[in-house]
């Protein structure tokens, strides 16, 4: 593989940028793989990159029903943070946050992480107090967390909307300054290409259709490209994850939900970071091209369309022109959705089955863009070790038998 | 976004209504009986179908009564509605 330097951008330009090596191969799968990952999203190439570079093996096939990043890789916000409340969410999400920090340099890609903080706003008493105890928690875990008063946050993002008279007034905020966003597809893209190098087989176009076992393990895979045989299996299919588990004959503890997104015309640099409103479920960031990405939340019935409903949209936007008046006139340019897998506690799974050679990595909702590289990392030493690492051994699926929960819901900045 | 025809009221956009997820889920008889394992069961584990899915739905802004709807959640399209305590169709 050729390293993208600046020298190599300069010497493609002679040629017009015809003659870039393709970034992955486009293989045709073997008769038999020693792993093999359902799902080339973001989570399921760096699982595949983990296993390659930090557990040696190299007999690897990444299956995907459509184009890679397609899923929710491609769909979602961007948003990355670590300042979730319980201890166990903390250790997950800032080992991800440690690896973004120099995810770049090691894939030898950009992925345009940029950390220009995320802001939470409190709008009651009630997220005042919430806010200040996530606050102090983080902070004993290591985390950095500050938390601003009215005037502050109004400062630190001069164009919102701060009077005590709006239906629900700015009492305060947290701001995570190491948080921030990062290009999407180039995760995407950034994985597969370096996983690629490694021997990493990634074979686009392939639908995984069921699950071969021979009583309590795995045997292999029949896919739209015929029978693959594998002892081990990873399951990382966001939305589709129930669906997978039912061919293995198990129930997951899952609901498949649309989450909707929406980018508006590009306009001139207005919002410098991220801010979120959990309360009023509003938040905005503003992406390099100058559209402004809004989130809006989830419908409350299960659906695989990845479409959702207007009023949500519609809900979303009538909160953030009560906390942005500045955007009155915006036009809003794209918007789509995505099918998110919420678990009960709002807490992904990272974990063995009752099925030998059957894992899982699911459940991460409406917020797993932030946690891509460490979930691949775990989940890699998940797979190899047939073990969990300390950081995903609470993400375990008997959580949901012993009671010991994970409930982020409410606890989190917000659901992403 | 869709239209749900409500078995009292009649045809009414979707977002009239509430979700209630996957139904005909029984309410342990014996709860103390019961193990860990079926609470886990019972509490948490869902079909979550793709494709023809039997789930309840509570007209939340209109008679607010429940009732059993079969929808294709794979294209949002219903398929039966039916009252709470009747048994699920067939197909
Ligand atoms: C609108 C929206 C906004 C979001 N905003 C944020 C945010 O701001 N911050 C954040 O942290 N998270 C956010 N998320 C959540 C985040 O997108 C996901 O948690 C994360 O991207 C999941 O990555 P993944 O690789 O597990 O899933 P995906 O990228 O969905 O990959 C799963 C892949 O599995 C494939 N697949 C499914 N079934 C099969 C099969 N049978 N055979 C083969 N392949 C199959 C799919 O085609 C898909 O490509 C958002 C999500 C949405 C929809
Ligand atoms: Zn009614």
């Amino acid at each position: 593989m050729k390293k993208y330097s600046l020298y190599s951008l300069i010497k493609n330009s002679f040629s017009y940028h015809e003659n870039w090596q393709r970034a992955w191969r486009d293989p045709i799968p073997k008769k038999e793989y020693e792993i093999i990952i359902i799902g080339g999203g973001g989570h399921g190439l760096a699982t595949a990159y983990y296993l390659a570079k930090k557990h040696n093996i190299r007999n690897i096939a990444v299956l995907e029903k459509g184009w890679i990043g397609g899923g929710n890789t491609g769909r979602n916000t961007t948003i990355i943070r670590s300042n979730y409340l319980w201890d166990a969410s903390a250790g997950l999400y800032d080992h991800a946050l440690k690896i973004w920090e120099g995810l770049s340099q090691e894939l030898n890609y950009n992925v345009m992480f940029s950390q220009r903080g995320v802001m939470n706003l409190a709008h009651n008493l009630q997220d005042v107090r919430d806010l200040k105890r996530r606050t102090h928690a983080n902070r004993l875990n290591g985390i950095d967390a500050v938390y601003l008063n009215t005037e502050e946050v109004k400062k630190f993002c001069p164009i919102i909307n701060t009077s005590p008279d709006i239906r629900y007034p700015v009492l305060g905020g947290t701001l995570q300054r190491r948080a921030g966003t990062a290009r999407h597809d180039a995760v995407a893209w950034g994985y597969a290409r370096s996983a690629d190098e490694m021997g990493v087989d990634i074979i686009q176009n392939c639908e995984v259709k069921g699950i071969k076992r021979n009583g309590g393990s795995v045997e292999g895979l029949e896919t739209t490209k015929g029978f693959i045989k594998t002892k081990k299996i990873g399951v990382v299919a966001a939305g589709h994850s129930s669906v997978i588990a039912n061919m293995a004959g198990l129930r997951l503890p899952l609901e498949s939900k649309p989450l909707q997104a929406l980018v508006s015309e590009p306009v001139k640099p207005i919002i410098d970071t991220v801010v979120m409103s959990n309360a009023v479920h509003a938040y905005v960031s503003q992406s390099d091209k100058g559209e402004l990405v809004i989130g809006a939340g989830t419908d409350d019935y299960v659906s695989y369309t990845q479409k959702g409903s207007h009023q949500i949209v519609e809900g979303t936007l009538s909160a953030i022109l009560e906390l942005y008046p500045i955007f009155s006139r915006m036009r809003m340019l794209r918007q789509w959705g995505g099918i998110v897998d919420i678990c009960p506690d709002a807490s992904p799974i990272l974990s063995k089955t009752s099925i030998k050679g059957l894992y899982f990595n699911c459940g991460w909702g409406t917020g797993g863009f932030k946690a891509t590289p460490g979930s691949g990392d775990l989940f890699a030493h998940t797979i190899a070790n047939d073990e969990p690492h300390k950081l995903n051994a609470a993400f375990n699926l008997n959580r949901f038998i012993s009671g010991d929960l994970v409930d982020e819901h409410g606890a989190a900045a917000v659901a992403h | 976004m869709f239209i749900i025809n409500c078995p009292y009221c009649g045809e009414r956009d979707q977002q009239e209504f509430k979700a209630g997820g996957e139904a005909h889920i029984e309410r342990p008889k014996q709860p103390t009986e019961l193990s860990d394992d079926e609470w886990a069961e019972y509490l948490f584990m869902r079909k979550n179908i793709k494709g023809v899915q039997f789930e309840r739905w509570n007209h939340a802004h209109g008679c607010r009564k429940w009732f059993n709807v079969a929808r294709d959640t794979s294209n949002d399209e219903i398929k039966v509605v039916y009252k709470m305590g009747e048994k699920p169709p067939l197909e």
